[in-house]
């Protein structure tokens, strides 16, 4: 069963990679063209093939002349095969999630033996316990009913095969992340998710805004995943073992240790724990290297909702919760953790104020709520970051489908400050959205509130050093979610309509985008209270038994239902706060933001240029990386290395050549010439020299 | 005054020497290089005749009409390849034929 979660999508990835492939040589008989020539090609091979059987057959009337008919043919069956699998492996999850978090069944599924090398053995293994178990769930469910969203919002694209090749190669890499027995497993998983984001990101590579987020998500992860292959060094070198039981059994025996690192001996649970967290930080785009999420953006939406929002993004989190047995033991790492994750819950939330993109504000969410699960993470709660993890992939999943919803709508245009009034002509987006909104912002009931307050609870009762600074950039970012939730709301979908052309054309979108919409919105709402008790309360310990490090052992969770009463309202106290405020500024007064933005103008420009974080990274990383490689490429390669290698070789033989040349006149006397004075100097040598020699 | 070989080889050498200069001081014609090349071919001739008579050896006789005949054949192709060349490049002047420049 678990090779089936695990496998299905890779199959439905295959074929659907096969059905691009054919309809790639269907479009270019001659052979494969270079990738950016794709687009541009195929009117002139469509126009002087017309008696070609599919040309003629698949052009379907929806579809304009200038679209690649051969690609549209094969498109409807990729979309079956690859949604029908994933739904499979959905159905699956959650039967392994019953079998695992209820019925205790752990299993250990090895597959086969991967690498054999000295010291180091690795088998291909699945690990299954409850920790994976949510995640199966989480990763299944949101990606089988994105990839029946995408039918509809990818309607008009003619790659369709290759983006759901994509989507469900995107799954398997996931699937095998949090499947993983080991670290050079997780790390295989983890790189192929990034594989498959960069792709994603870059999916329409004809804009080059979508090629350059690609390279962006692509390069700050590679920071991050220095880190953390460095940190999986670490810990073979210490222990001389990657699989997660060897670690976790002697780990304990790790505490005190030093490494030598840098030049100085530090604490080696602390660097490793900061090593792998470095990974984390890139992959879950947290502060320092969030500046890629916002970006990735470009990718369709889809893509967003399932990536950028529910899975791949969290896989940092997943990451820590399943290393937990080794932060725990190392808490100067977890004062680290609670600040990064408390700094961008904060930040994030400030800069998604004033956003004007609705995707961005999303994005900046996501990265902000991403921080609120590492703060739970660093406190040591990690069950309770789990169960964030489980319900945000619902409502952020939810909120981003409904924007591609409205993107739909409005014919791709993203700023909200374009939009208004919808809610009449989108009712179903509109009230989804508001599901999604209230589960995001902590509505009392819905999923978040449960999963959202616990981390504030818990960052309250934590000890750690940050843990006061943790519980307070959370109150507030919990305000500032509700504010800029409610601000996308309110602009989007109440006021008057500000572009009428838009909005007389705006519909709501077929039924194969709304399914999941209303599915995702109850999940939004009901993920939270039934499964309150298994992550955040008494249950837990029975539920996750040694799958993670458990609160109970260092007493956050117990610690946390001794909070006062005032910090348990607190979040919702700010979380109306916010919605009032929002209310005011955007329904009452509508004049009120642009007066505020006015009168605290360097305010309103450093929060709209994100703490100008991309242009920090500009002047201190980005120009001088190029400077350095113009430096090297003019310098080096082209002054030192060509000038005397191989341009100055050809340059030499060049010269003489030349100087042969003007020997050869091409006048026959000459070379009558040159004869004759070496029929004399023969017999000059004959008559003279001939006897000496 | 009796006429000996060394008359003959005096006249064979100047026979020679013309033949020589003239390929290398006529710049205007390739006619008069094969002509040149014929009075060489002469002054070798007359060499071998003279050789042969006051030698006794009919043998150079014999090699002077192969010479000869060779001559022929040479200056045969030689003329056959200047009508062919006059007609395909409208010029048989020594200048315009550097085909071979580099």
């Amino acid at each position: 069963m678990y090779q089936a979660i695990v496998f299905l999508p890779l199959l439905g990835a295959i074929i659907a990679a096969l059905i691009s492939l054919a309809g790639a040589h269907a479009r270019h008989p001659g052979g494969t063209p270079a990738a950016g020539t794709e687009d541009h090609a195929h009117g002139p091979v469509d126009e002087s093939h017309p008696h070609e059987p599919h040309a003629a057959l698949l052009a379907s009337s929806a579809e304009p002349r200038t679209q690649q008919p051969a690609a549209a043919g094969g498109s409807r069956p990729s979309e079956l095969v690859t949604t029908v699998l994933l739904f499979a492996s959905m159905l699956l999850s959650w039967v392994a999630f019953v079998d695992v978090g209820f019925a205790h069944h752990d299993a250990r599924v090895t597959l086969f033996p991967w690498i054999i090398s000295g010291d180091l053995k690795i088998d291909w293994a699945l690990r299954i316990d409850t920790l994976t178990a949510v995640m199966l769930v989480v990763v299944g469910t949101i990606s089988a009913f994105v990839h029946l969203y995408s039918i509809g919002y990818m309607e008009e694209d003619p790659h369709r095969p290759r983006f759901f090749a994509y989507l469900s190669l995107f799954t398997f890499a996931m699937l095998m992340l949090v499947t993983a027995d080991n670290l050079v497993q997780l790390f295989f998983g983890w790189e192929g998710v990034g594989l498959m984001s960069y792709l994603l990101i870059g999916f329409w590579y004809q804009k080059p805004e979508a090629n350059a987020a690609a390279i962006k998500a692509f390069l700050v992860n590679r920071v991050g995943d220095f880190g953390f292959s460095l940190g999986i060094f670490a810990v073979f070198a210490l222990t001389g073992a990657i699989e997660f039981d060897t670690i976790f059994a002697q780990a304990p025996a790790l505490t005190g240790k030093t490494i030598h690192f840098l030049g100085a001996n530090v604490d080696a649970l602390t660097l490793i724990c900061l090593l792998l967290f470095m990974g984390a930080m890139g992959k879950s785009a947290q502060f320092l290297l969030h500046t890629w999420l916002p970006d990735a953006m470009e990718g369709p939406t889809p893509v967003s909702a399932l990536i950028h929002a529910a899975t791949m993004v969290t896989a940092g989190v997943f990451m820590v919760a399943r290393l937990s047995p080794l932060f725990d033991l190392a808490p100067d790492a977890q004062t680290f953790v609670t600040f990064i994750g408390a700094t961008t819950a904060f930040f994030a939330a400030t800069v998604a104020l004033v956003q004007n993109d609705i995707k961005r504000i999303i994005a900046y969410s996501t990265c902000s709520q991403l921080g609120y699960m590492f703060v739970a993470m660093g406190t040591g709660a990690y069950s309770i970051g789990m169960f964030h993890l489980f319900t945000h992939a619902f409502f952020k999943a939810l909120l981003f489908l409904g924007s591609g919803s409205v993107i739909i709508a409005m014919h791709h245009e993203q700023d909200i400050r374009h939009m208004g009034g919808l809610k009449d002509r989108l009712p179903f987006t509109y009230w989804t959205m508001v599901v999604g909104t209230l589960a995001l912002t902590g509505f009392p009931l819905t999923a978040g509130y449960f999963s959202k307050d616990a981390i504030i609870e818990a960052a309250y009762a934590a000890h750690n050093p940050m843990a006061l600074y943790a519980f307070w950039a959370t109150v507030i970012a919990a305000a500032l979610t509700a504010f800029y939730s409610w601000r996308l709301i309110l602009l989007t979908f109440h006021g008057s309509p500000h572009d009428y052309h838009h909005y007389e054309q705006a519909r709501e979108s077929p039924l194969v985008m709304i399914i999941p919409l209303g599915v995702l919105a109850v999940g939004s709402i009901f993920a939270g209270f039934p499964f309150q008790d298994l992550f955040a309360g008494h249950g837990a310990s029975d539920f996750f038994r040694d799958s993670l490090k458990l609160a109970q052992e260092n007493g956050i969770l117990e610690n946390m239902h001794h909070a006062p009463y005032l910090v348990t309202v607190l979040p919702t106290v700010m979380m109306a706060v916010g919605f009032v405020i929002a209310w005011q500024f955007y329904m009452r007064r509508p004049q009120l933001p642009a007066e505020l933005a006015r009168q605290h103008n360097a305010l309103y420009r450093f929060l709209l240029n994100k703490w100008y974080f991309d242009e920090i990274y500009d002047a201190i990383i980005v120009r001088p990386t190029l400077w350095l490689a113009r430096v090297l490429w003019k310098g080096g390669d082209g002054w030192l290395i060509d000038g005397f290698g191989p341009d100055g070789v050809s340059a030499r033989v060049l010269e003489v050549t030349q100087g042969a040349i003007r020997l050869q006149t091409g006048y026959l006397y000459h070379y009558a010439f040159a004869m004759l004075i070496g029929v004399a100097a023969f017999i000059t040598w004959f008559m003279f020299g001939g006897r000496i020699g | 005054m009796t006429i000996g070989l060394g008359h003959y080889l005096t006249v064979a050498a100047i026979i020679f020497t013309i033949g020589i200069f003239g390929i290398f001081v006529n710049r205007k014609n390739v006619i008069i290089i094969l002509m040149s090349i014929e009075l060489i071919l002469l002054a070798v001739n007359i060499n071998l005749v003279a050789f042969s008579s006051f030698l006794g050896d009919l043998v150079g006789q014999v090699y002077a009409l192969l010479v000869l005949t060779v001559a022929a054949a040479e200056s045969a192709i030689g003329l056959a390849i200047l009508v062919a060349y006059y007609r395909n490049r409208g010029s048989i002047a020594v200048e315009d034929i550097n085909l071979m420049k580099g």
